[in-house]
């Protein structure tokens, strides 16, 4: 990696100095050609060249990018609606892309096509009510087809309801952590303030609440495979964004109001550890962290532990000096596994007693 | 002050302006000569930009190589740097503090102050601004937010630090975070003197477009940079008072404990007593102005943008019409889109569905205006100045990061980029390049007309654009690829948990884009610099441009125009046009008609 760097440097450092060569070069070609500081049809020429390496450029960008870095893109979604969302990005991206290419494509050839010549005429050509009309219409009949294909999606993930029984729980954000808050048996949430938070209390739940006995906070969130979960998201402090980016989920947490996204997981940790993109790229990590670990241990430090994949709930809103630290693991298990964990938490009851 | 009770007023008779005998204050200082006013704004856009773009080469370091020691941050970041590694705490001022000055300091007063100023008076035949003496406040004002905002960079607890968009709690509360002490204060003071500045600008601007135009110069005549700078102060003054009053507003929380952003807040181990306020309110108005910022930084450089590369493509700007039905449906559009930043804020995810429809719509008129530009430069007679490079240049960025915006504004797409560096790539290109690269070809320009008659070198031009091109996209395409790896932005290190070590190596790729694209703005500084005192005097009318700036004294006289005002008898782009036989051009010999010039016989009038 670290050569592949070096060689861009060096690559880029000599495209630099050669323009700075040539151009040089061509501030000492005789009084003739510099005597103005507008540009000469030499400089026309240049340039427009120039613009022809341009475009290339750019796309040799884009495949370096993808052929390098095109596996740190997120794996395949781990949610019901995510694959929706994949889709949409997917036809997004190749549009956007055609689109792309195209337009800049005609947009530095031209530049290299009509560069100026003392010879050359310029067309006069101010106005085609057709041609306008064709590049409006085009834009109109495409983006209407994407907003309302984007639109169903959207109100589809956002239609937060409490039909098909979906277990609530309440993510907890505060600087610079997280909790997690399970209904529990009722699968309701007590009452919570912050004014009601004291000691072991650390959510401010109303322990008088006869939904809240059975509640069960943790710092871990466990998720049973293919159960619909509804999020309810409060902050303690300042703005928050629960950021779950392998289930395509975000929902900002805002002091002073609860907010809201539902999703179903589909896939379990165990599964996701065996995906292909998700084993190769665990893979390139663990690489890094041995590649590390000698250095460390070359200076005498603890080395690292091997990296194994989980999913993450992640603060995605600048909250303070450590919002870069402020995560919470996310376990999607079977049914069973999940029964057999919640059964191990204790209610918030038996956690006021102690 | 008193020089000004006698100062002269706008002189709007055909006779010229008085000369006042004047000191090195009322001319170089206090003057309310637009020219003057436009270099003030210039240099001293520059030298925040210095800071700016300076702050975001010491975070990109951070970034790339993450708690490593380097000397140049002990140097500048002093006790933030402790042994040469950055502080979290400094990581997010600098963040906070590039965004703010990049987008209000350099790309709003340093781009539009600069060019609306030294541009409306000069393109629609005026001797200067409607109140010269307004103008002079509006800089000084904007002088004065400068110098309080660069003097927060030393407060003792560090400057604002909670992001530019400053969104409360985090902003109002100083338990939250250090920089919202002192530094948040002073923060809120220079914005609102900002504000006041940019509003008594925009004013000017508007009545000097509306009123002031010479003879002849009907608003469909005007030049599109006219038309772009109209637009712009127009919707500044629709949207900076509402940024005005949400700042009063979050001083009022801060100081005199009320609650208009703040509500059940549990913090440093004790509750406040703040009830029932909301931080969604803060950031519908945050974004009421916000969104329309970026029309207000952009507009000017699309402006700049259709003039030059019409005049060096030595044809008329394709679709005139279109070009300024577009900056009015932009203008209109920017100001209901602002919820496309709150998609997952909490609001009603009803409003998102009405704020993607709209914010799709803006596309239209933004794919009509690069597919002009396009045009525009079609069997034309391309001149490679390094301004009409820089033009060239906008477009490219203005569609790359117009395109990703598509992805984005579609609420659905968003929930999964949003915040994250996918987002930071995209506005980068479509509105921190391009506008960048508007006001550089404003630059390469309209330096002659600055500098009376001096010209900028354009061999350093070409080395200063096409190593900023490369390193331009070196440095946010690579970005997108981070972004939709899901790495949240304002991470102060990506490393501290193992799931982004292998972004490692683009961030080391970004990064050492962004150090050689800063390093090669020297060569621009130095061109600037130099070409002051010792550039090349060029023509009167270097660029063989039509508008009527170029008809104007070279040397600067306070009333633009030594004789009368000239008349105006056609519309600002009349390049290449032919005569009535098709022999030869309008004017035989010369490619170009200015304004000024009536109209010839058999002429037809370009109906536009």
């Amino acid at each position: 990696m670290t050569a592949f760097l070096v060689v861009l440097v060096i690559i880029l450092f000599g495209v630099a100095v050669w323009q700075m060569s040539k151009i040089f070069e061509m501030s000492k070609t005789g009084p003739a050609d510099n005597a103005s500081e507008v540009a000469s049809d030499k400089d026309n020429n240049v340039n427009g060249w120039l613009m022809m390496g341009f475009v290339l450029f750019i796309y040799l960008l884009s495949i370096i990018s993808f052929w390098k870095w095109g596996d740190v893109l997120l794996p395949e979604s781990a949610s019901e609606h995510g694959v929706e969302i994949d889709q949409l990005m997917l036809i997004s991206m190749a549009l956007i892309f055609v689109v792309g290419i195209v337009t800049q494509w005609l947009l530095h050839y031209f530049a290299f096509k009509y560069r100026g010549k003392k010879t050359q005429r310029a067309t006069f050509y101010a106005d085609n009510d057709r041609l306008e009309f064709i590049w409006t219409i085009i834009p109109v009949i495409v983006l209407a087809g994407l907003i309302i294909y984007g639109l169903f999606t959207w109100t589809d993930i956002m239609d937060v309801n409490t039909d098909d029984d979906p277990m609530i729980v309440e993510l907890y954000a505060y600087q610079f952590d997280w909790r997690a808050r399970y209904g529990g048996e009722d699968n309701t949430l007590g009452e919570a303030n912050v004014r009601l938070i004291e000691g072991v209390n650390q959510l401010g739940v109303d322990a008088s609440d006869p939904y809240a006995q059975d509640d069960v906070v943790v710092n871990e969130l466990h998720l049973p495979v293919g159960r619909k979960v509804l999020f309810k998201m409060r902050s303690q402090d300042v703005l928050h964004s629960a950021y779950m980016p392998h289930f395509r989920a975000q929902m900002n947490c805002v002091p002073g109001m609860i907010t809201q996204f539902a999703f179903t997981p589909t896939v379990t940790t165990e599964e996701m550890r065996m995906n292909d993109a998700v084993v190769d790229k665990v893979r390139r990590i663990n690489e890094i962290r041995r590649e590390n670990s000698r250095e460390l241990a070359a200076k005498g430090e603890e080395t690292l532990e091997p990296y194994e994949f989980d999913y993450l709930l992640l603060c995605n809103k600048i909250c303070g000096n450590n919002h870069y630290n402020m995560q919470m693991k996310i376990i999607v298990e079977t049914q069973e596994e999940y029964d057999a964990w919640i059964a191990e938490q204790a209610t918030l009851a038996e956690a006021l007693k102690q | 002050m008193s020089a000004q009770a006698h100062a002269p007023a706008v002189d709007h008779h055909d006779d010229h302006g008085h000369h006042h005998k004047e000191t090195f204050i009322t001319k170089y200082i206090f003057s309310q000569d637009h020219k003057m006013i436009s270099k003030q704004y210039l240099i001293t856009g520059l030298f925040m930009g210095i800071i700016g773009i300076a702050m975001s080469i010491l975070f990109r370091m951070q970034l790339a190589w993450p708690e490593e020691p380097f000397t140049i941050f002990e140097i500048f970041l002093g006790k933030w740097a402790e042994g040469g590694v950055m502080d979290p705490s400094v990581y997010l001022a600098l963040v906070t503090i590039h965004g703010t000055i990049m987008v209000f300091f350099v790309l709003t007063a340093g781009l539009s102050g600069t060019f609306s100023n030294l541009l409306i008076p000069l393109q629609i035949g005026a001797r200067d601004m409607a109140s010269g003496f307004l103008n002079m406040v509006s800089y000084w004002l904007f002088f004065l937010s400068s110098v309080i905002m660069v003097l927060s960079l030393f407060v003792e607890a560090g400057p604002a630090s909670a992001g530019w968009t400053i969104y409360p709690p985090l902003s109002a509360l100083p338990q939250a975070i250090p920089g919202s002490g002192a530094g948040m204060t002073l923060w809120l003071v220079s914005m609102a003197i900002f504000i006041a500045s940019s509003l008594l600008g925009s004013l000017n601007y508007v009545v000097t477009v509306l009123n002031l135009r010479t003879k002849g110069m009907s608003m469909t005549r005007l030049p599109l940079t006219i038309w772009a700078f109209f637009i712009t102060a127009v919707i500044g003054i629709v949207s900076f008072p509402v940024l005005l009053s949400a700042a009063l507003m979050l001083i009022m929380d801060r100081s005199f404990g009320t609650s208009f952003f703040l509500s059940d807040i549990y913090i440093a181990g004790e509750v406040l007593h703040n009830q029932g306020g909301s931080p969604v309110l803060f950031e519908h108005l945050f974004w009421f102005l916000g969104h329309p910022e970026v029309y207000i930084v952009l507009l000017p450089a699309l402006g700049i943008t259709s003039e030059i590369i019409a005049t060096n493509s030595r044809k008329p700007i394709f679709g005139y019409r279109a070009m300024v039905a577009s900056i009015l449906a932009i203008a209109f559009l920017s100001t209901i889109v602002w919820g496309h930043h709150m998609f997952i804020s909490g609001m009603n995810p009803f409003l998102g569905s009405v704020f993607t429809f709209t914010t799709l719509l803006i596309a239209i008129p933004s794919a009509v205006k690069a597919f002009n530009y396009i045009t525009t430069l079609w069997k034309g007679n391309l001149q490679m100045n390094p301004a009409m490079l820089f033009s060239i240049g906008l477009v490219s960025t203005f569609i790359t990061g117009g395109l990703t915006g598509i992805i984005l504004g579609d609420s659905a797409l968003d929930i999964n980029v949003h915040d994250t560096y996918f987002v930071v790539a995209h506005f980068h290109l479509v509105m921190g390049i391009s506008a960048l690269y508007g006001l550089f070809a404003g630059v390469y320009h309209w330096f002659p007309k600055m500098f009376q008659g001096r010209m900028m070198n354009k061999n350093l031009g070409y080395v200063h654009f096409w190593v900023t091109a490369i390193g331009a996209y070196g440095v946010f395409f690579p970005m997108h690829f981070i972004g939709m790896a899901g790495l949240p932005r304002r991470y102060y290190t990506n490393t501290n948990f193992p799931y982004f070590d292998d972004l490692a190596d683009v961030n080391v790729v970004i990064t050492i884009f962004a150090i050689i694209t800063a390093a090669v703005q020297l060569v621009f500084l130095w061109n600037f610099i130099y070409s002051i005192f010792y550039g090349k005097r060029g023509p009167k009318n270097p660029w063989k441009s039509n508008t009527l700036e170029w008809t104007a004294e070279v040397k600067h006289i306070h009333g633009n125009w030594d004789g009368p005002i000239p008349h105006v008898y056609r519309w600002a782009y009349d390049y290449s046009k032919l005569n009535e036989d098709e022999s030869d051009y309008v004017i035989p010999g010369e490619d170009f008609v200015p304004q000024t010039v009536p109209l010839q016989e058999n002429e037809e009038e370009m109906n536009h």
